[in-house]
This record gives structure tokens, C-alpha cells and sequence, in this order.
């Protein structure tokens, strides 16, 4: 099968959605406002193209000069005339002055194709750029051959096999002020730059490929140094790899609650409480233990500067100024009102492909919330979240939630999103505000359903079983004071019956001494008794002697007794 | 018309040299009648003291960004100063006339 071959632009984002680059041997047509981004397009597409695949360009500029070019594109970090020198690349800039010329009869454009022609030769050029051809149409005032010629030369461009791109001003309703996509029919792409709230995102859209599926989305990118960074998501999709590796939360109980060993790798984890509920506290635990085990961590803040970060988690005994020396710990701090949120994904992005995290932390992610509708900022933070998933990074968002909403609903609605979620709450009661804690839940693990009391200590967070008895759920200083009449009463309880086993002791000796005192009372009396017996029998034995003696003297008969 | 604009023109016509360079492609009939149009314009209003000078760029395409030549045929005056560009065939005289500053420019804009 003659399968359409493609030419890639180098720009990996670009490549992406394109499934391979732009048609190869063919023109295509990028359309876009002024300042959009078309001729950087452009001219990334000859410079990677020179150093990135070892095919040689060149650049028509109709509007910039070489030097103004070359000047601009320096800043981007493009050495053209290094290239120019080094015979990769040729930029030929074409300069129309309608006033100084006069049109009389018939003419072609045979001198631009004989220049652009020499200037493909003089470097062997694969790939063309036309920026912006235009221009020709004020230069020249007979539409009727200009379009002929453009026709021809687009063609000629083809017969040549050289991938081309030409660029065109966004017209009112076509999509190019000349209807240029009339001639170069077979990919069209459009670039926009749009300001919403005084925030300006640029937008790519991929309107035709002909012969070739794309993605056809509106997808933003960002122009910075190095070029255009396209944000490379294709797809929302659910197919991302699982694993059933953990990672610790850096907070014990936590582990424990979390079925004992903490996170799933790779899951995406929402932290959500009211303000000032430790929320920070906890993602700076978990980027503490994600660090100590040398992983690399991303803290994304939009609320606090990262020395702030820094100096608040000292406070609780978490050193993340030792990571971030070792650069295990990166901060892409960052005010929410600076970009769209589109810009914003691809910044967040960007980061994650230079820094290469195991774990981001996002803090918080109701900061996107002014800046688009609430089904915007939900359909960003999927792809964000699918992003991530996808690249197997634990991801740990907090979110604010604003007091008098019901409680287990997140502001942003993303809870459906997250794997485990993690709620924290403030209790308001007698006179003072305690931090509870639980597991909302926490996909594919035993976890505690337990209510915990939240404590922020000089050692990090730790989390209290709460007092749970009497049909009441107490925390802070009540539970203290309950806790502690709790030890009164038992104390009591235990006193209890030590006295009563010292009463049974005291009886027990009554007793031992009243069984003594009967005893010798008995002793005695047995005494006594034996001695009358004794004194009984002797008196016996005295009569029978007397008797005996009275009959002896009486000389009586012997008798027996 | 205005009689200042008149000694100007005057003063141009006047000056010796007439340098053209007339820019062609190959001999395509269109050159051809380019250069013999511009040819009967020069005996006419110049004659004995033009020069013209043909490049033919497929045979020195480098020449081309010189001039900053697209359309062919393209007749350049270089002198007088300053430079005047005429696209085309030449066959409308008139016109040629105008953009060499021979005429008066009344129907240019």
C-alpha cells in the first residue's frame, strides 16, 4: 500500500497530532492572525529540519528582512546565520514596493521561481518556506496572474518533492485572506491567539490533512525559548499502565490508615479542606518522602513563593531546603492570574518534561477556577491528570474549599477524577477550631474509615484518634478535657476497689482475731474443765481410801466396791 | 498643467545617460516582445543616449535578488535615479512612458 509519507517538523508536540509531521513532497498552508506564531512555525520547521534530519531549507521571507530574522530568532536560541554559513540553510527575502513599479501588459512570475529555484540548489534544500506569500497580492495588481502563478508555482513545489509550508493572514471568513487553501488543498493548519480576561493563549488546529488522520482538537502551545512547545496530548484516554507499587505519604498514621502502606504509585491523590486545614502540610510530607527515597518531585504552587513553602514546613519539621539543594525537589511557582489555563497546562507541562518528576505536587488546583468556566477548568485538569497517569506520576492536588459549601463536593467537581481523597475539615465548637481528617476513598485498597484529629506539631502532622464515645465525636481541647475526666473517673474506679479489697482485709482479720480469741477462751475452759475432772477423780480416789480405811478399822468384811 | 512640473520632467529628459536593464527569462515570445517594444520607445524618446543591458536570469539566476526581480519581463531604469521597475510586456506605452518618467504623471496614482 502507497502509504502517505510524512515530514517531520521536529516539533515533537507538532509531530503528534499530526501523526508524523507534515505531508511529505507537499505543501501545506498555515493560516493565523498577525503575531500568531506563523513564522516561528516556519522557520523551526527549516531550522530542525537542517540540524534535527540533515534536510537543508529555505526560508522566502516576503515581509521580514535576513537581518531582522536573524536578529528576532537569535533570542529564540536559533543560530541562522551559523546554519546559512555552514551551507544549511538560505533565507531570501523578497521586497515588493508597489509604488516603484509599473505594470504594462502581459508578465509571469517566472524571476521568483528562477530565485527560489537557485536558492534551492544552492543548498540542496528539502524543505521550503513561503512567508507570507501574500504579500504578492499588494505588490501586484493583476489578481488574475497572480493567482495562476501561485497555482504553478505550488505545483512546482510539488513536482520538485519538496515539503513546503506556506503561510497566509487569517482572512475574515475564509482561511486566508487570498483563499490560498483553494491551491494548497492538502493540509491546512490554523493558528489563533485569543485573549479571554486579558489573558492571551495560542491555539493550533489542524483544519484538513488530507490522506492522514489527526487529532482535531484546538491544542495550545507556548512560544519560548527554543520554540514552539505544544502541549503533546493526543487524548484523554483511560488506557494508562497500573501499578500496585507504594509510595509512602511521609506521615505514619497516614500509611496506616491508607491500609499500611500509603499511595498507589502512579495514582492521583485530592486533598481538599477549607482554608488554613494543612493541606500544604500534608503535599509537603508526601514531597519530603518522595525526596528521601530519591525521587525527583515537582511542586507546583500558585498560592505561596517557594521560600515560603520552605520556611512554613521547617515549622513543622520538614527540611525541604536539603532536597531542593540536591535537586530532588523542583518549584514551579507560579501566579494563576499569569496565563489562561490552557497556557498554564502547557507551562505545567513543559516543567514535567525537563524536570522528569516521580511525583507533582499541584497546590492548589482551585486557582484555575477564575480563570475559565468550571467545565474549562474540569476538562484541563483531566488532561492533566490523564497526562500524568499516563506518565505513571503520583500526582497530589490540593483543593480549596470555600466554607458553607457541602463538604464532600469539590469546588473544581474533579473528585470523580482522583483515586484517593483525602478530606480535611474544621470543627468550630466550643470557642475553638480543630482540624479533622479522614479518607473520603481511596481506590483499590483497605483503608480506615476512622475520623481522625488532625494535629500540626513541631515534629509534622500527626493524626489523633478522636474521641468517639457517648453518641459524640470530640476534638481539641474538649476531647482533652474529656479525655482527662475519663481518667478521673477511672482513677476513682480503681480506688474503689482497692478500698473495698482493704475493708475485705480488715474483715478478714476481724475475723482471724475473733477465731484466736474463741480459740484461748476454749483452751482455757478445757482447762478449767480437765482440772475439775482431775480434781473430781482424786477426791474419788480419796473417799475409796477413807472407806477402805474406815472397813479396815472396822475390821469389816471385805467389800468390793 | 503645472508649468514646475513641466522644467522637471524637462530637466529629467535632459540628462545624458539613460541606463536600462531589461530582465528575461530564456527566449520566451514574451521577452522577445519586450525587448522590441522597449527598443521602438527608446529611438522615440531617447535616442543616442540609452543603454540596455539584458540578463537573462536563467543563465545568471544569482542576479535575480539583486533587483529584487519576481515578474518577468522586467525593465529596471537605473539611471536616472531613482530606480523605476515596468513589469510586462511593454506593450502598453503609455504606461511605460509613465513609469520611466518620460511622461508627465497624470494618470499614475
Amino acid at each position: 500500500m502507497n502509504m502517505l509519507t510524512k515530514c517531520p517538523t521536529g516539533i515533537e508536540g507538532f509531530d503528534e497530532i499530526t501523526g508524523g509531521g507534515l505531508p511529505q513532497g507537499r505543501p501545506s498552508l498555515v493560516c493565523g492572525s498577525a503575531g500568531c506564531g506563523k513564522t516561528l512555525l516556519g522557520m523551526e520547521f527549516i531550522v530542525r529540519g537542517a540540524l534535527q534530519y540533515d534536510e537543508p531549507g529555505v526560508l522566502m521571507a516576503f515581509e521580514e528582512t535576513e537581518e531582522d530574522l536573524k536578529k528576532n530568532f537569535s533570542s529564540m536560541g536559533f543560530d541562522l546565520q551559523g546554519l546559512i554559513d555552514r551551507k544549511k540553510i538560505v533565507i531570501d527575502h523578497v521586497f515588493i514596493d508597489r509604488s516603484e513599479i509599473e505594470e504594462t501588459g502581459e508578465y509571469d512570475l517566472e524571476g521568483l521561481f528562477i530565485r527560489l529555484g537557485a536558492a534551492i540548489d544552492q543548498v540542496g534544500a528539502k524543505r521550503v518556506v513561503l512567508d507570507t506569500i501574500e504579500t504578492l497580492f499588494s505588490g501586484f495588481a493583476h489578481e488574475g496572474i497572480l493567482r495562476s502563478e501561485l497555482r504553478r508555482l505550488f505545483r512546482w513545489l510539488k513536482d520538485k518533492g519538496i515539503t513546503a509550508i506556506i503561510t497566509a493572514e487569517r482572512g475574515k471568513d475564509t482561511l486566508s485572506r487570498q483563499g490560498l487553501e483553494e491551491y494548497v488543498a492538502d493540509c491546512v493548519i490554523l493558528m489563533d491567539h485569543r485573549v479571554v480576561g486579558q489573558i492571551s493563549t495560542r491555539r493550533l488546529r489542524i483544519v484538513k490533512y488530507r490522506g492522514s488522520t489527526h487529532g482535531a482538537d484546538e491544542y495550545p502551545f507556548l512560544i519560548c525559548p527554543g520554540g514552539i512547545w505544544l502541549v503533546p496530548i493526543t487524548s484523554s484516554g483511560l488506557n494508562h499502565a497500573v501499578s500496585t507499587e507504594r509510595v509512602g505519604t511521609g506521615i505514619g498514621a497516614l500509611d496506616t490508615m491508607l491500609g499500611g502502606k500509603g499511595y498507589y504509585r502512579g495514582s492521583s491523590i485530592l486533598v481538599s479542606g477549607t482554608a488554613g486545614t494543612g493541606k500544604t502540610s500534608i503535599a509537603s510530607h508526601f514531597a519530603d518522602s518522595m525526596c528521601s527515597s530519591g525521587e525527583r518531585t515537582l511542586f507546583v504552587a500558585f498560592e505561596e513563593s517557594p521560600r515560603q513553602i520552605v520556611r512554613n514546613t521547617k515549622s513543622i519539621g520538614i527540611n525541604l531546603d536539603q532536597w531542593i539543594e540536591k535537586g530532588l525537589l523542583n518549584f514551579h511557582a507560579i501566579r494563576p492570574s499569569q496565563y489562561g489555563l490552557e497556557s498554564h497546562l502547557s507551562t505545567i507541562h513543559k516543567a514535567i518534561d525537563e524536570f522528569k518528576p516521580a511525583a507533582v505536587l499541584i497546590d492548589p488546583i482551585s486557582s484555575f477556577l477564575p480563570q475559565g468556566s468550571t467545565s474549562e477548568v474540569k476538562e484541563m485538569l483531566l488532561r492533566l491528570i490523564d497526562f500524568l497517569k499516563t506518565n505513571g506520576i503520583t500526582t497530589l492536588c490540593t483543593d480549596l474549599i470555600h466554607g458553607g459549601l457541602v463538604l464532600e463536593q469539590t469546588e473544581v467537581g474533579m473528585s470523580s477524577l482522583m483515586d484517593t481523597w483525602l478530606l480535611l475539615r474544621s470543627l468550630e465548637c466550643s470557642g475553638e477550631r480543630n482540624r479533622t481528617f479522614y479518607i473520603a476513598k481511596s481506590r483499590g485498597m483497605k483503608h480506615s474509615h476512622q475520623v481522625r484529629e488532625f494535629l500540626l506539631t513541631d515534629n509534622g502532622v500527626e493524626l489523633v484518634d478522636v474521641y468517639v464515645g457517648t453518641g459524640e465525636v470530640l476534638t481539641g481541647s474538649a476531647r482533652f478535657a474529656r479525655e482527662a475526666q475519663e481518667k478521673a473517673e477511672a482513677r476513682e474506679r480503681m480506688q474503689e476497689i482497692d478500698r473495698k479489697q482493704l475493708e475485705l482485709e480488715q474483715r478478714r482479720h476481724l475475723l482471724n482475731a475473733r477465731i484466736t480469741a474463741f480459740q484461748s477462751e476454749f483452751e482455757a475452759e478445757e482447762r478449767e474443765v480437765k482440772r475439775l475432772i482431775d480434781q473430781c477423780l482424786s477426791r474419788e480416789d480419796l473417799l475409796a481410801k477413807v472407806n477402805e480405811d474406815m472397813a479396815r478399822i472396822r475390821r469389816a468384811e471385805k467389800v468390793t466396791p | 498643467m503645472d508649468p514646475k512640473l513641466d522644467n522637471d520632467h524637462k530637466d529629467e529628459v535632459e540628462q545624458d545617460e539613460w541606463n536600462l536593464r531589461l530582465y528575461v527569462a530564456g527566449q520566451t515570445p514574451r521577452s522577445i516582445a519586450a525587448f522590441s517594444n522597449l527598443k521602438k520607445i527608446c529611438e522615440e524618446h531617447l535616442s543616442g543616449k540609452y543603454h540596455i543591458e539584458i540578463i537573462d536570469l536563467l543563465e545568471e539566476p544569482q542576479l535575480a535578488s539583486g533587483d529584487q526581480i519576481l515578474a518577468i519581463p522586467t525593465l529596471v531604469r537605473k539611471l536616472p535615479s531613482p530606480i523605476r521597475k515596468i513589469i510586462g510586456d511593454l506593450s502598453d506605452t503609455e504606461r511605460v512612458l509613465v513609469g520611466l518618467d518620460l511622461r508627465p504623471a497624470g494618470k499614475r496614482i
